[in-house]
Formats: structure tokens, C-alpha cells, sequence
């Protein structure tokens, strides 16, 4: 069992998400560096899907009640294990009664706790992925606070030896494919989109980023019928102000879509700082698949080292 | 036969969209669409919109043209006679804050609010916004009310609204800003059910006062 001292600002349980229910309105949800959590999860001996801890800027403490071994990935939180340095990573063998500390990131936004063996939650609809919007999923579908008790499933044994990777290279920039409306706007308008940086605003949530920077305008103005939306689509507002939706966006949306963010990218969207500057690069689909394929190797690569 | 048009919506995703206008006919073409691809490998998800489709797919494993062939070749095929879609009753105690406003506005009398709301027979186009919030198509336009000037901060799961010429139950607590007409105690959202919501496109329902 995992004791949860200080919950942090925003700690959830996440997987990859819940697919299959969008028909029925029922957001995707999971890690929003889903990257992350898949590595964190190899490390630990866990299928890449499994369920962890996704913390938002830190900082938290957890107490183990039994021997763990676990991996602390997505940004760098300084986590230590009684005081001591933790190498983020890498597998970690924790003992009954050692206390785990993230600290504030400097940068980016998200770090991860996997535990071999996963969290022993109820799935709701197939996936432990919290839903603060609809309450479900995860802890009793809300962000873990302080005196929460979360009990792990039995670890399997694991070879001794600690192993680890290198973290992913992040920067602030995303490459994303032109959306269904992104000839609707003005020769500037999608001029500014590509080659201007994008600020995230603080109204922003793990639904999606608003962003700030040039007011975009559309050539073409008619009213758009609700439509199917998804994690990494670009949307245009009338105000002319980006949206980038993230994991927990609703199923459907109205607004014109001027890009949408390749998926071996999300991760570096969803690790963007409140207040950060963003850059969106234009891709194309074979790139798209090309960049995906090579994430889904460096996976498979981890899993075979282990 | 109308053109649909089908775009990328990313790498993993299509959008097929039909032109305006709207009509039943259009969407009972695309609730066919859904099903028909919804058993092809790689395909992920199919979620219909208002005379749309957006079909998730797995770009891995599948090809994004052979399915737009697909999707086109399954467009073309006739509407099948519609089986009549599921009909589900909804129980709704008329009290809701706004029942008055709306009545004032339609120039009616609240009970015939009540008459006219519970008299028509609705079509779900789509789910979308919340899980499980019905996109309800066949408001008698006698009750088209606008929204509320102010939107309420809090709006109580399973209440029941007109906003514009839509009409529509809350299945969760949500900020909005729809005229309150009445509550429903059915639970429009369960997530441990499955499926988890109460209604699914294409079913038909009908509001029916309840008794204290």
C-alpha cells in the first residue's frame, strides 16, 4: 500500500486511457505524457499501459507500506528516497516504510510513478484512468489528496540488477499536420500559426491548452455542425485564439480545426509549463508515421533490454 | 446521392462530413456508416456528430486511403429500412426554475409547455459534450426558448432544458446556461453499467410527466 503524505498540486491515477466510449460521450482521459508512463512502466516489469501516478509540478510525498520497486519518469522532480537522490529513469527497489519525495520541477510539467505489480483499483469501463470531469475512474474519480490510501497488487519478482534509459529529448516544439480547416483561414492567419511562438495561457487544464499569440481569422466564416474532436487537435475559437486539446477534452467540438498535433508528439504538448512558448512545425502524414513508428521501436527496444 | 467528403483529421484519424443542410435521413446514413466499419481491422472508434462521422483508426495497421475507399464504397451502399430506433421513456417532474420564463416567452401556459414537451417524439443524433448528453433532435418550435442571459455556475445531474431549439437532459452537474424546465431521477450516466450511458444515436425518446 501506498500512503499518499502530500498529494501535490494535481496527482492523478492514469493509464492510456479509456477508447471505446466517445460514441457515448465519455472522454479518453489517460497520461498526458503517455511516453512517460509507458517507459516507466517497462522499467518496473509492467505491461506499458498499466496504471501509475501522474504528478503536475510537484511536490508530493508518498509513504511505501511494503517493498515496491518502482520508476520515476516525466520531468525531472528530484525525487529522493529517505533523502537520497532517486535516479529518475531507472528501476528502484523501495522498502516497507521508506518515504518518497517529488520536488517542484524546473521545467516542464509531468512526472510519473510506476510500481511493479500496478495499483490494485477497480477498472471502471475497461481503464483506471481518473475523469475529474465525469468523476470516475481512478481514486473515486477525483485528484489523490493528503491521507489517501492506494493498495498495489502483488509485485513480481524482478531481477535484482537496476536498469534505466536515457529521458526522451523535449523541446517546446510540436510538429503537427494541417487540419480539415486550415485552408478556411487567411494566407496570415496561417502564416502566424506556423511560424509564430503560441503562449500558454493559465486557463488552461488537462482538457486543453488555450493559447495566446496572434488573433487567427478565417476567409470562410460559416458555422461548423458538432463534429468528433480528439487529444491533439488544434481548434480555432471566434476569438482567434487557439485551443490544443488534450486527453481530457470532450468527445465533440464546433470550432474550425487548423492543425492537429502528430502522435508521437503529444507527449511534448502535454508536458508544457502553464505560461511556456510553443512552436508548431508543419509535418506530413508519412513523417507523421515515420516519427510514431520510431516511438513504438524505442518502446519495444526497452522492453527487450530488460 | 449526397457527396461525403472525407479529410484527415491528424495521422490516426478521418473526418467525413456531409453538406448542409441537416436532416434525419442524412444521420440514419451515418449511424449506418459507423456500424458497418465498426467491425474493420484497425478501426479504433466511430463517433458520429450532427450529419458527421469521425473514425479513429490505428495508422499501424491500417492504410488511411484504403479506408477512405472503404468509407466511400460504404457511403454509396442504400439506406437499409431503418429498424425503428429504441424507444426510451423518460419520467420528468415539470419544476425546473425556468418553467415560467419559457412559458412567458412561448406565450404559453406552463402546463401546455408541459403538453407540448411531453407530446413529441425525439431523436438522439449524437452523444457528445458530456457522457451521455443526447443531442436531441424534434423540440416543438412553439418552445424554442434562447438560453438564459446568464448562465447558471451549477446545473444539477438530470436536469431537464431548452436551449434554442434544442432540448436535452444534464447527465452530470455542469455549469450551463439551458432554461430548466424539469429533473429526471433516470441516471443518464452510470460508469459502472455498461454500456455506461442511458441513450445511444439513433434511439427515440419521449419525455412523460411523472407524479410527485
Amino acid at each position: 500500500m501506498i500512503e499518499i503524505l502530500r498529494a501535490g498540486p494535481l496527482t492523478t491515477v492514469q493509464d492510456l486511457g479509456r477508447p471505446g466510449w466517445r460514441d457515448r460521450g465519455l472522454s479518453l482521459c489517460g497520461a498526458l505524457d503517455e511516453f512517460a508512463l509507458q517507459a516507466g512502466n517497462l522499467l518496473v516489469g509492467n505491461p506499458p499501459g498499466a496504471a501509475g501516478l501522474e504528478f503536475t509540478l510537484g511536490p508530493a510525498t508518498l509513504r511505501f507500506h511494503a517493498d515496491a520497486c518502482i520508476a520515476v519518469t516525466g520531468t525531472d522532480a528530484d525525487a529522493s528516497l529517505d533523502g537520497r537522490p532517486l535516479r529518475p529513469w531507472w528501476r528502484q527497489r523501495v522498502g516497507a516504510g521508506q518515504t518518497l519525495k517529488l520536488a517542484a520541477p524546473r521545467e516542464r510539467m509531468r512526472s510519473y510513478v510506476a510500481i511493479a505489480g500496478g495499483l490494485d483499483l477497480p477498472p471502471a469501463l475497461g481503464s483506471l484512468s481518473t475523469d475529474l470531469k465525469g468523476g470516475f475512474g481512478g481514486l473515486d474519480g477525483r485528484a489523490l489528496r493528503d491521507g489517501d490510501r492506494l493498495p498495489l497488487k502483488p509485485s513480481p519478482a524482478l531481477p535484482a540488477r537496476t536498469v534505466g534509459m536515457r529521458p526522451p529529448e523535449w523541446t517546446p516544439v510540436v510538429r503537427a499536420l494541417p487540419g480539415p480547416e486550415h485552408e478556411d483561414f487567411t494566407t496570415a492567419a496561417r502564416e502566424a500559426f506556423w511560424a509564430t511562438d503560441w503562449a500558454v495561457t493559465p486557463q488552461s487544464n488537462r482538457m486543453g491548452y488555450r493559447l495566446a499569440g496572434t488573433v487567427l481569422e478565417r476567409e470562410r466564416g460559416e458555422e461548423l455542425a458538432s463534429h468528433g474532436v480528439l487529444p491533439g487537435v488544434v481548434q480555432v475559437p471566434p476569438s482567434g485564439q487557439p485551443i490544443a486539446l488534450l486527453a481530457d477534452a470532450q468527445t465533440t467540438g464546433g470550432y474550425p480545426k487548423i492543425a492537429v498535433v502528430i502522435r508521437a508528439d503529444l507527449w511534448k504538448l502535454g508536458q508544457l509549463r502553464l505560461g511556456a512558448r510553443l512552436r508548431f512545425v508543419p509535418f506530413t502524414p508519412a513523417d507523421a508515421l515515420a516519427a510514431l513508428r520510431e516511438q513504438r521501436l524505442l518502446l519495444d527496444q526497452i522492453r527487450m533490454a530488460l | 446521392m449526397t457527396t461525403l467528403s472525407v479529410h484527415a483529421l491528424g495521422e490516426a484519424a478521418l473526418c467525413c462530413t456531409l453538406p448542409a443542410p441537416l436532416s434525419l435521413e442524412q444521420q440514419q446514413r451515418v449511424w449506418q456508416l459507423a456500424s458497418s466499419l465498426a467491425d474493420r481491422a484497425g478501426v479504433q472508434e466511430l463517433i458520429p456528430g450532427m450529419n458527421n462521422l469521425t473514425l479513429v483508426f490505428d495508422p499501424l495497421r491500417t492504410e488511411p486511403t484504403e479506408l477512405e475507399a472503404a468509407v466511400q464504397a460504404l457511403w454509396a451502399k442504400p439506406l437499409r429500412r431503418q429498424q425503428a430506433g429504441r424507444l426510451v421513456e423518460i419520467p420528468v417532474t415539470y419544476d425546473g426554475p425556468d418553467l415560467g420564463d419559457v412559458a412567458s416567452h412561448c406565450g404559453l401556459s406552463a402546463d401546455e409547455v408541459v403538453r407540448r414537451h411531453t407530446q413529441g417524439q425525439y431523436v438522439v443524433y449524437f452523444i457528445g459534450f458530456q457522457p451521455g448528453f443526447a443531442y436531441l433532435g424534434g423540440l416543438d418550435e412553439a418552445l424554442h426558448t434562447p438560453r438564459r442571459a446568464e448562465p447558471r455556475v451549477a446545473v444539477p445531474a438530470g436536469s431537464v432544458g431548452i436551449g434554442g431549439a434544442q432540448t436535452g437532459i444534464y447527465p452530470l452537474a455542469t455549469p450551463g446556461g439551458w432554461q430548466l424546465i424539469g429533473r429526471t431521477s433516470l441516471a443518464l450516466f452510470d460508469p459502472h453499467a455498461t454500456p455506461p450511458t442511458l441513450l445511444a444515436p439513433g434511439d427515440l425518446v419521449r419525455f412523460v410527466a411523472a407524479s410527485e
